[in-house]
């Protein structure tokens, strides 16, 4: 028996050694490290970027590919670490339920239609089932929750469920928060992060940008409990509640990332709709300048008649006098009326911005143009007969103008107000990493680059485009999991040179884009 | 485990690897066990597939000789630049073979064989980073032969006839390396097609110098299964026009190509046996796998392989221990068709060193056991798969691949 025995031995050892092995194993300790960071307890903290949020909805697919959770299964590849626990959601559909009524949109999918033409729209093929009264157990490693700003992640009663009808609290955050009373901060913290990122303020500069500039600029007002959804947080106020936040975490964890903000103007929900898209043939840009001639000659002889020298009047009217010409011009854009231009329209300037989500159908049919009803095309012949026009006709061949609302245009003094804003919160961002030692990552360099020519990858080139360029989803916003994979591997490229450590990137071809159905109404 | 067993008692070493491509060179144990030569061996029924010229020359009126061997590889896969890695999980394949020969007269001995000398089954995990190129396939060809060899004289004899060939394969793999359906679930393509026939034939011939030399040379055609009104089945498609994947039939030719082998055997001091087998297998003739749906609207699939000839060199030494037992050992190194850049995770082979070994118990003067057991060494290598497009665009798959694979086999021979 013995013999045997010692056979089988040799056999065994035979069988193990056939199997094929590397001689240097990815997949064994010590192929990469993790440096002078410790990613056992990774802690992501954040908005919607950071949750997983795209298509205008959070849905299961789009949790599994937020850069959170990439990092997690990289880091993974240098040491031994918990699971990364996400507050999935309960579907793919994406919409919210709060006592069985639906409070958010199913998620957009790209939809093709009969004549080929592809468009984002809601997806029908599924209910929404997720619960926001279902709480889930936690702890959970993405506390990314969509639509929070900077002041709210240390707000108390930010996830109580029965505040989120009166709006102070959030629903996201309600399905998952440890208790009424907890703070995002708290919830991260009592998990004892030995590495976190943050990735917020996005939103205290993105509220007031999807808006149209509706809300204000809040600055010199430290107080964020007095600020209205749509306004943009003081510099100040962030930078004091970010500093806080972040030597909260620092204070117990080996290491961290903190990812500063990208210009609002990079992403295609504010250039996907050329604020030139007023094509014209030569006959009606003709009539047009014709009609803005005439507006001009009619206002410059009201304020005449009211004695204002000729000379002033007609300087003054001078800015209506505005031309087309066959092809592409910009669109009027409507303004409050001021001494300096009464009339409250003028044309949009290059560089502002007009929204994703602004009526494309109203704009082929005239919204930022002018409407020449018959009416106004009587009285324009009038005027081109010399007559001189009753105030009634004066009021009328004003009004013809339909400018873009304020609310679907980002202008230059809205612009103005969130560059400064956005280049106030890096600064700070940028100089608390510095201060805590932590790793800052430039996602406003990255975002540009999208936009400014994109980025190249194994499969092509990533860029900005809408729908089609590969980064962000069809609510223009918000990454898709290709965009996720190319902010996954800048982050490891800053954790790699801060931390000394070798976090394996991942390949950005590998991850997809915008979601195919017509399961649509 | 029995099996592993038995040759564990013995304390054999013996290995032999299949040969590059798909091809699986495992057609008899006596042969495998000498490093698969036997183009110039008059040993057994063994003959009918290296070398049917000899099947006059077998002693006996009626010659049998049937086997089969179990394939344990394993391929493993790994990417250093992102940290992935990949082992495939492949059921044992089980190629086996059965030859008979029957003399009719001094001149002419007829014969039949079955044997599996194409196939390939490799299982990676579903949706792992190679499965826009494979997720699994199971290639599987039986070779059906009637022979005929006519002595010319005690020095020289010719053989060959015609071969029938019976052929199926099943292929799954992704569509892409991102396409979804809603729920994430990778959307993907089985193409199914079996009882495809082909025809073949092969010839031979063996000349004895002396008693103790002998020379052969074997030809076996290329045959090109041609798979017609196949099944393509397509899963987790997105509900959309821009998708129009719906399950068709495809079209396809898979060749099995031509082999030219010849070799030398010298008998020394009656009781050893030296070969030497040099193999030339056509795979130049595998240019690309293309799927050809029927369905006008799904693009058809072409993927280059563009194989090279491919060489194959095998020493064996037979040792006639007593009257019951012969021991063999041999050696093979076998070049891979595979040229750099055609890398394809669905036949992962480079060069191979097969390191074999075996014997045969006689249980009596009719009938004997014939156990062999083989090891292929592969090197690591760093290769790639050059030729998978998207939009329009060539995407490399790149990687480090190491291939181990163990071969136990049992058969047994009878002579009357």
């Amino acid at each position: 028996m013995k013999h045997y025995f010692k056979y089988i031995a040799v056999l065994a050892l035979g069988i193990v050694s056939c199997e094929p092995e590397f001689d240097n194993p990815v997949d064994e300790a010590g192929a990469y490290t993790n440096g002078e960071a410790d990613f056992s307890r990774y802690v992501a903290l954040g908005n919607s970027l950071t949750a997983g949020y795209a298509d205008n909805a959070l849905y299961i697919t789009g949790q599994e590919n937020s850069y959170p959770n990439i990092l997690s299964q990289q880091f993974e590849k240098t040491q031994d670490v918990e699971e990364f626990t996400i507050p999935f959601m309960n579907d793919n559909a994406g919409g919210l339920l709060l006592g069985g009524n639906q409070i958010t949109q199913n998620r957009l999918v790209l939809a093709a239609g009969e004549n080929g033409a592809r468009s984002p729209q809601v997806y029908t093929g599924m209910q929404a089932t997720t619960e926001v009264g279902s709480v889930l157990q936690g702890p959970f490693s993405n506390m990314g929750v969509p639509g929070a700003k900077s002041y709210h992640l240390g707000f108390s009663g930010y996830g109580n469920v029965q505040n989120i009808v009166t709006g102070t609290a959030n629903p996201y955050f309600a399905r998952f928060a440890s208790s009424p009373s907890a703070t995002v901060l708290e919830d991260a913290l009592a998990q004892n992060p030995t590495f976190f990122s943050l990735w917020i303020g996005n939103n205290d500069v993105l509220g007031y940008a999807t808006s149209g500039g509706t809300g204000e600029f809040q600055l010199n007002n430290l107080d964020p409990s007095t600020y209205g959804e749509n306004d943009i947080t003081d510099p100040n106020a962030f930078a004091g509640i970010y500093g806080q936040m972040v030597q909260a975490l620092a204070a117990s964890a080996s290491g961290g990332v903190l990812v500063n903000i990208p210009d609002v103007a990079a992403v295609p929900f504010f250039n996907t709709v050329p604020n030139n898209a007023l094509a014209l043939d030569a006959e009606t840009a003709a009539n047009l300048t014709g009609y803005f001639q005439a507006v001009s000659q009619v206002f410059a002889g009201g304020l005449m008649q009211q004695g204002v020298p000729a000379e002033q009047a007609q300087a003054l009217a001078s800015q209506y006098a505005i031309t087309f010409s066959e092809g592409a011009n910009r669109f009027l854009i409507d303004v409050e009326p001021s001494e300096a231009n009464p009339l409250g329209f003028r044309q949009m300037t290059a560089e502002e911005k007009l929204v994703l989500t602004i009526d494309q159908a109203a704009l082929a049919q005239g919204y930022g143009a002018v409407s020449l009803s018959p009416q106004v095309m009587q009285i324009l012949g009038a005027l081109q007969q010399g007559q001189t026009p009753t105030q009634e006709e004066a009021n009328a061949l004003f009004g013809a103008v339909n400018g873009i609302d304020d609310a679907d245009a980002l202008d230059e003094a809205e612009l103005a107000n969130i560059e400064q804003a956005t280049a106030a919160y890096n600064a700070s961002i940028q100089a608390i990493a510095d201060a805590n030692g932590l790793g800052y990552v430039d996602a406003q360099g990255l975002l540009n680059q999208l936009a400014e020519g994109g980025i190249s990858f194994d499969g092509g080139t990533i860029t900005s485009e809408f729908g089609a360029g590969g980064a962000f989803s069809l609510d223009g916003i918000h990454l898709t999991p290709r965009g996720n994979a190319v902010m996954a591997n800048e982050i490891i490229d800053v954790i790699n040179s801060t931390y000394n450590a070798s976090v394996p990137k991942v390949n950005v071809g590998t991850y997809g884009t915008v979601t195919l159905s017509n399961e649509v109404q | 485990m029995k099996k592993l067993l038995f040759l564990g008692l013995f304390g054999l070493m013996a290995a032999v690897t299949y040969a590059g491509g798909y091809r699986v060179s495992l057609q008899g144990q006596r042969s495998l066990a000498m490093g698969h030569t036997g183009v110039a061996v008059v040993n057994n029924a063994e003959l009918a597939f290296f070398n049917p010229a000899g099947l006059v020359y077998l002693e006996n009126k009626i010659n049998v000789a049937a086997g089969a061997s179990a394939v344990f590889s394993s391929v493993k896969y790994q990417n250093s630049e992102f940290g992935l890695s990949s082992e495939t999980d492949s059921p044992v394949g089980t190629p086996f073979y059965a030859y008979g020969s029957y003399r009719v007269n001094d001149w002419l001995t007829l014969g039949l064989a079955a044997y599996t000398p194409y196939g390939s089954s490799v299982e990676w995990p579903t949706d792992w980073a190679g499965s826009h190129l494979v997720n699994t396939i199971d290639l599987q060809a039986i070779y059906i032969q009637a022979l005929a060899a006519v002595k010319i004289s005690d020095k020289l004899s010719v053989g060959g006839g015609p071969i029938y060939v019976n052929g199926s394969v099943n292929f799954n793999r992704n569509l892409n390396r991102t396409l979804t359906d809603i729920e994430g679930n990778r959307s993907n393509v089985t193409v199914d097609a079996s009882g495809v026939s082909a025809f073949g034939w092969s010839a031979s011939a063996m000349y004895n110098a002396t008693e103790d030399l002998r020379f052969g040379i074997n030809y076996r055609s290329e045959i090109m299964v041609e798979a017609e009104g196949g099944d393509a089945t397509f899963e987790n498609i997105p509900n959309s026009p821009l998708t129009p994947f719906q399950n068709t039939e495809f079209d396809a030719s898979l060749p099995m190509p031509a082999e030219l082998s010849v070799g030398v055997s010298y008998e020394l001091l009656d009781k050893w046996l030296l070969a030497f087998d040099y193999n030339m297998t056509y795979w130049d003739v595998y240019e690309s796998l293309d799927l050809d749906f029927a369905n006008a609207q799904i693009p058809d699939s072409e993927n280059p392989r563009n194989y090279k000839n491919s060489s194959t060199y095998r020493f064996g030494l037979q040792y006639l221990a007593n009257e019951t037992i012969t021991l063999r050992v041999g050696y093979y190194f076998d070049e891979s068709p595979v040229q750099s850049g055609y890398f394809a995770p669905e036949t992962p082979r480079n060069d191979a060193h097969g390191f074999t070994g075996g014997l045969s118990v006689n249980v009596n003067d009719k009938f004997s056991i014939d156990a062999a057991f083989l090891y292929n060494r592969y090197e690591e290598v760093d290769e790639s798969y050059d030729y998978y497009s998207e939009n329009g665009q060539n995407v490399p798959f790149e990687g480090t691949y190491k291939t181990s694979a163990f071969i136990p086999g049992l058969g047994v021979t009878y002579k009357l």
